[in-house]
């Protein structure tokens, strides 16, 4: 004998928490930009601004994969042991076909892992975050019977063209941010203008209410691991290029960072809310804090505390919006 | 007695049943009043039923006597001194143990660690599981019941998970029980069982209020009987004097709170658009039912009595076992909900939080989710196109003052019920299931969502309505079937009186 009421909230105050939740990150960005400016004279320059984004490269295309799955309710912890394998497979690819079919294999390695890992948590019906972290293991381990637990690296005279992700290109940047920089965009317009971008906030949002709208809840999962996949694969092949090699336990942790930069920027870990310029600027966040304390020559222990508690204030403001936006 | 010695083992705060007496109850959630100033009492020993129509206020007057909610006017006395609960834990505390339809075991751990769950027997700060065990046996002398202590819960039929509840109950030296629908989910042979059980408990002086549907069970049974409608207190009699016809009568006959909206005939050329055949599912049996162009045909019964899971099946949402469902002659693949909508099927589900709406994305999104592809080119959402049609279906279902871009869950409940209206009316349905179409909002958003289903009908939608509220189904509908135990019992037209309606789903 529950009645479910709705009570209207006044608009104003609702509209001005909303835009407060909405910015805020932002200027959390911008502030500590501006106090990098005013105390150190490098932060500032061009050079600094390449290593940067070059940086968040490979954090960036991960967590605008982790934005996709949160938003649809999933997570997957099993990005960075995709990474690894997908990685591994290109440069043994690489030895025999050469950089290109390398890299091009490892994309395809990628999206196949993910799409098997969506496939095992939607078939099994396991809670992804403990489906995902079986499957990491299971990845890890096959990346380590592929390579007998070695590091394997292209022949010598692929070695250059296979570090291309670590060249300049567009305004100086590196290829490796550019292809960040293109792959946040293109998602981006996926979450904002797609149908389906509309279905994964749907499924996220109640999956219940998607699945009565007609929408295959499970293909929507699926695809999301699919294309986390295909990031990874982004990510392995410039860490692979940056090092010159690849190894079974390469990028460790690093999902991990990818869910927290997503959850800075203010996507919400529930599902159903969030934006990919959110993952953005929590990527761009954690590495301007790392970048700011190695120019202000901190004690980078600290730096572990900062992030921390960031992650913490970001998780407990969605969880104060969370309430509100429901009572 | 054996109860007096497990009392004393228990150091249990009442030795007997005190004599209940509320008085003034009063409880509303936001604009809705559940209990109105109702006085009751109870006298020790007795087994007293409570009786209402859905919604009556039955459950919430057990629930605060039991502590579960707490009433917002009203006293209430044991024995003549004012006493005040708030939480299970008081109401414990005085004796009185509310044994809801949810039961609130632990599934992975045992009858006997759930029995005495947080009152384990200790010697210092050591368990002392063999007093834990005679004093099982006691219990289950004084019961009847037939229980292994070891056997884990969650294993157990419902019917012997609810004796561990009773067990429990009283091993916190409960001398009232409180209990809310305990027959529902109980087969012919458990409730025989539990019915004998409470007569038992009543003899060696437990008091027992019971919440029940089943006239003829609580006839059978208890002492004396309350009867309540729209919250408020209509008698409290003996049971002696009264039949399940009369009961009915008193539950029934209130005002009707909302005008009828004009219904339409339904032309005699109107083709069949939906034919439900031998429909089964988990939770329904054989459901055959027809509906025509432009006709509403009603589902009544009581709640759990399988009105919502028919609609789900045939949108096919609930997983079915046999029958078909035809629209328009053609075979929809069973089990396929993007079937159902491609034939035209729409569906306004019971729950608009937990099933209808995402909340958390905005109205126009919400709106124009499952016709996605109809606004769509190369997988992108053109924009412009889809601010057109939300903003004409918006006006048609009169959705005013919420902004496309606000989210749905800052709109009222009569508006987030009609932005589920809109969101299948994008596309006009060739069958609409509408169940609850009214629940929890207001008597404007009410009447406006009334004519918005009748006009559907006379543009020649098929509608079938589910609702708990009688007047409802009564005034909307061309036909109405009734339903109970899954099955449809009865089929009555437009001008069936309320009584005759109420008592074939109360009756057998």
């Amino acid at each position: 004998m529950t009645t479910t009421t709705v009570a209207v909230p006044s608009t104003a105050g609702k509209k001005f928490n909303l835009n407060l939740k909405d910015f805020g990150i932002v200027f959390g960005l911008a502030a500590i930009m501006l106090f990098l400016a005013l105390n150190t004279g490098t932060f500032l320059t061009g050079r600094n601004f390449i290593n940067l984004f070059d940086q968040a490269a490979v954090v960036g295309l991960l967590a605008a994969a982790a934005t996709l799955c949160i938003i649809s309710g999933v997570f997957d912890l099993s990005s960075t042991a995709t990474l690894a394998v997908s990685s591994i497979s290109g440069v043994m690819l690489t030895q025999h076909f050469g950089v290109a079919a390398g890299f091009f294999g490892a994309l395809l390695v990628g999206a196949l892992l993910g799409t098997v890992t969506g496939l095992i948590v939607v078939s099994t019906k396991v809670n992804s975050f403990i489906g995902t972290l079986a499957v990491s293991i299971i990845y890890r381990g096959l990346a380590i019977v592929i390579t007998g637990g070695a590091i394997v690296a292209p022949l010598p005279e692929q070695l250059a063209s296979f570090q291309t992700w670590t060249w300049p290109s567009l305004f100086g940047l590196t290829a490796g941010s550019v292809l960040m920089l293109a792959m946040t965009i293109v998602l981006g317009i996926v979450l904002w203008r797609t149908t389906f971008g509309r279905r994964i906030y749907a499924v996220g949002g109640n999956q219940e209410a998607a699945r009565l709208s007609g929408i295959r809840t499970g293909s929507i999962h699926v695809a999301v691991f699919a294309i986390s996949g295909l990031c990874s694969a982004m990510a392995g092949m410039i860490l692979a290029s940056r090092a010159g090699s690849a190894q079974p336990a390469m990028a460790i942790g690093i999902e991990l960072t990818a869910i927290a930069a997503v959850v800075i920027g203010g996507t919400s870990i529930l599902g159903g809310q969030g934006a990919m310029w959110r993952a953005f600027v929590g990527v761009m966040i954690l590495t301007v804090i790392s970048n700011g304390f190695n120019l202000l020559h901190w004690d980078t222990t600290y730096q572990q505390v900062v992030t921390g508690v960031l992650i913490l204030v970001a998780v407990a403001a969605d969880g104060l919006f969370f309430r509100k936006s429901t009572r | 007695m054996a109860i007096q010695q497990l009392e004393k083992h228990e150091h249990a705060s009442r030795r007997t049943a005190p004599e209940i007496t509320v008085s003034g109850i009063g409880k509303r959630y936001g604009a809705t009043t559940v209990l109105k100033d109702v006085t009751l009492s109870v006298a020790p020993g007795e087994i007293h039923g409570i009786m209402g129509e859905n919604g009556a206020g039955k459950s919430t007057l057990l629930k605060i006597l039991g502590g579960a909610i707490m009433a917002d006017t009203g006293t209430m006395e044991l024995d003549g001194h004012p006493v005040r609960i708030t939480t299970p834990r008081d109401a414990i505390s005085h004796g009185i143990s509310l044994i809801s339809q949810e039961l609130a075991l632990i599934p992975n751990l045992s009858v006997l660690e759930n029995v005495f769950l947080g009152r384990w027997s200790n010697r210092g700060s050591l368990l002392s599981p063999n007093r834990d065990s005679e004093h099982f046996a006691r219990l289950l002398e004084d019961t009847g019941f037939e229980l292994d202590p070891r056997a884990t819960v969650g294993n157990l039929p419902i019917g012997q998970q609810q004796q561990v509840e009773i067990l429990k109950a009283l091993a916190r030296g409960a001398k009232v029980l409180c209990m809310d629908e305990p027959t529902a989910v109980l087969n012919e042979a458990e409730k025989e069982k539990l019915l004998h059980v409470i007569k038992r408990l009543a003899r060696t002086g437990t008091t027992v209020l019971i919440v029940s549907h089943y006239l003829e069970e609580v006839l059978g049974l208890v002492d004396r009987v309350t009867i309540l409608r729209d919250g408020q207190h209509i008698i409290t009699e003996d049971a002696a004097g009264h039949t399940p016809e009369s009961l009915v009568r008193l539950m029934v006959g209130r005002e009707v709170d909302f005008l009828v909206p004009d219904v339409p005939q339904v032309s005699s050329e109107a083709g069949t658009v939906v034919r439900v055949a031998e429909l089964t599912s988990a939770k329904v049996k054989d459901i055959s039912l027809e509906v025509r162009r432009g006709e509403i045909l009603g589902i009544a019964g009581l709640v759990g009595s399988g009105r919502s899971e028919t609609l789900l099946a045939i949108f096919g949402a609930d997983r079915t076992t046999g029958g078909h469902v035809e629209i328009n002659g053609r075979r929809i693949r069973p089990g396929s909900i993007r079937d159902a909508i491609k034939a035209g099927i729409a569906l306004i589900p019971e729950s608009r939080k937990e099933q209808g709406l995402v909340m958390s994305r905005p109205v126009a999104e919400n709106i124009a989710l499952s016709t996605l592809p109809a606004r769509s080119w190369a997988g992108f959402v053109r924009a412009q196109r889809e601010r057109t049609a939300v903003k004409d279906v918006s006006k048609s279902v009169d959705l005013r003052g919420a902004r496309p871009g606000q989210p749905v869950a800052n709109l009222s409940g009569g508006n987030q019920q009609k932005a589920l209206f809109a969101k299948w009316l994008l596309n006009p349905p060739a069958v609409l299931l509408v169940d609850e179409p009214t629940r929890g909002v207001d008597i404007a958003a009410k009447a406006r969502i009334h004519s918005i289903i009748v006009e559907l009908a006379a543009k020649g939608t098929a509608v079938i309505v589910v609702s708990s509220e009688l007047e409802e189904v009564l005034g909307l509908s061309h036909r109405i079937h009734v339903m109970r135990h899954g099955r449809i019992v009865a089929e009555f037209d437009r001008n069936a009186s309320r009584d005759e309606v109420m008592t074939s789903a109360f009756l057998k």
